[in-house]
């Protein structure tokens, strides 16, 4: 943005102490988001983008096919299953996974997809939480998630989240690790770049639980945060701490107006 | 767990040769890995896929560790009568898989 404005200064002289004025302004009130925003598909190349296209190819479908029969599979105690209460997923859990994570009602915790899974499964299944990363979960995730496919994300920072807002922005830029870098450093400063063989992302959550060719496998964004974390040869945290999740709601932010693109196939 | 994904054309005339599309959900296992205590994963892939026109084999493929997870195949098949396509597969741990697929031959 800084450099657009640079170069269309040298054009027009008048416009420079508005333009200073409005990048002082942005700065001040609110923190900058990448312009143009890019989908991590727009860096993952024509390969992966042809097979998340694809939606028999994409192999993420094949979790998103088994997310469905697990919605309808009673679970718990109270011998109810997520269609039981919440009907066909595709009518209700449309564009749901673009308002989160939120603030669960119920005891003011912020909640991601998974996080509400639980919160169902305990609270109204009377069932056991499913633990994070396990092959259900995900399931379930990417089938809810797969429902606001092409929804843009729609996250609003409120009086209620806004605590939560603050750590996710200052853990993103938080310099760690022995490499002693924050995700800005590559995500915000860097991204369209080459790290070795691959081009760095603007580093958006939309397409998770997303399949990676690397993981073989469907994984979370908390996933995703681990493997970040123990690039930069920093600690990494357990998937679905509290610092993920205020993470998450700083990067759905960040990703404001970007499609949902659930199950995405990313290298 | 046990999932296939076969597609097809909903319909095609007789004598069209159409597209059969399969993908198996399975970690495919190499035996080659180790855990965090540096035993031996063992080793659990896919073995054979095959798969039945009404009743005949027109597709069988012998797999081994050298296959990504989630096995994703594609083969031709020239469309002769209604009926159905039987996907079958087995693993080196016995655990077998099946899916069906309908198709429908318009004259």
């Amino acid at each position: 943005m800084r450099r657009a404005g640079f170069r269309r200064t040298g054009r027009c002289w008048p416009s420079v102490p508005v333009l200073l004025l409005s990048v002082l302004i942005a700065s001040a009130s609110e923190p900058q988001r990448p312009v143009p925003l890019k989908s991590g598909a727009e860096f993952a190349g024509a390969d992966a983008r042809a097979m998340q296209a694809d939606d028999f190819g994409n192999p993420g479908m094949l979790w998103v096919t088994r997310g469905e029969s697990v919605w309808r599979e009673p679970a718990g105690k109270a011998g109810k299953s997520c269609a039981s209460c919440h009907g066909e997923a595709p009518v209700t859990m449309k564009g749901v996974a673009a308002r989160y994570p939120v603030i669960d009602r119920g005891d003011g915790r912020l909640v991601n997809l998974e996080g509400r899974i639980n919160v169902c499964r305990v609270r109204h299944q009377g069932a056991e939480p499913l633990p994070y990363e396990t092959d259900t979960l995900l399931a379930l995730t990417a089938y809810v998630a797969h429902q606001s496919r092409g929804t843009p994300v729609s996250v609003v920072i409120d009086a209620q989240n806004r605590a939560h807002f603050e750590r996710g922005h200052d853990f993103y830029h938080r310099r760690v690790g022995q490499l002693n870098l924050s995700c800005a450093h590559c995500h915000e400063v860097n991204w369209g770049k080459q790290l070795g063989p691959e081009t760095i992302s603007q580093g958006h959550g939309v397409a998770y639980p997303a399949y990676r060719l690397e993981w073989q496998t469907v994984g979370s964004l908390h996933r995703r945060f681990r493997g970040c974390l123990s690039a930069v040869r920093a600690a990494m945290l357990p998937a679905g701490s509290p610092e993920y999740l205020d993470l998450e709601l700083f990067l759905a932010w960040r990703a404001n107006g970007l499609p949902i693109e659930t199950p995405g196939v990313r290298r | 767990m046990a999932l296939a994904r076969v597609q097809l054309p909903a319909a095609a005339k007789r004598g069209e040769v159409v597209e059969v599309r399969v993908a198996i959900k399975h970690a495919m296992e190499t035996g080659f890995r180790f855990d965090n205590d540096g035993r031996v994963i063992p080793r659990n892939v896919v073995t054979s896929i095959v798969c039945r026109y009404n009743g005949d084999e027109v597709f069988r493929a012998e797999t081994g560790s050298g296959i990504a997870a989630n096995p994703y195949m594609q083969f031709y098949v020239v469309a002769d009568a209604t009926g159905e396509f039987v996907l079958e597969w087995i693993d080196d741990a016995g655990e077998r898989g099946m899916e069906r697929a309908a198709l429908t031959v318009t004259a």
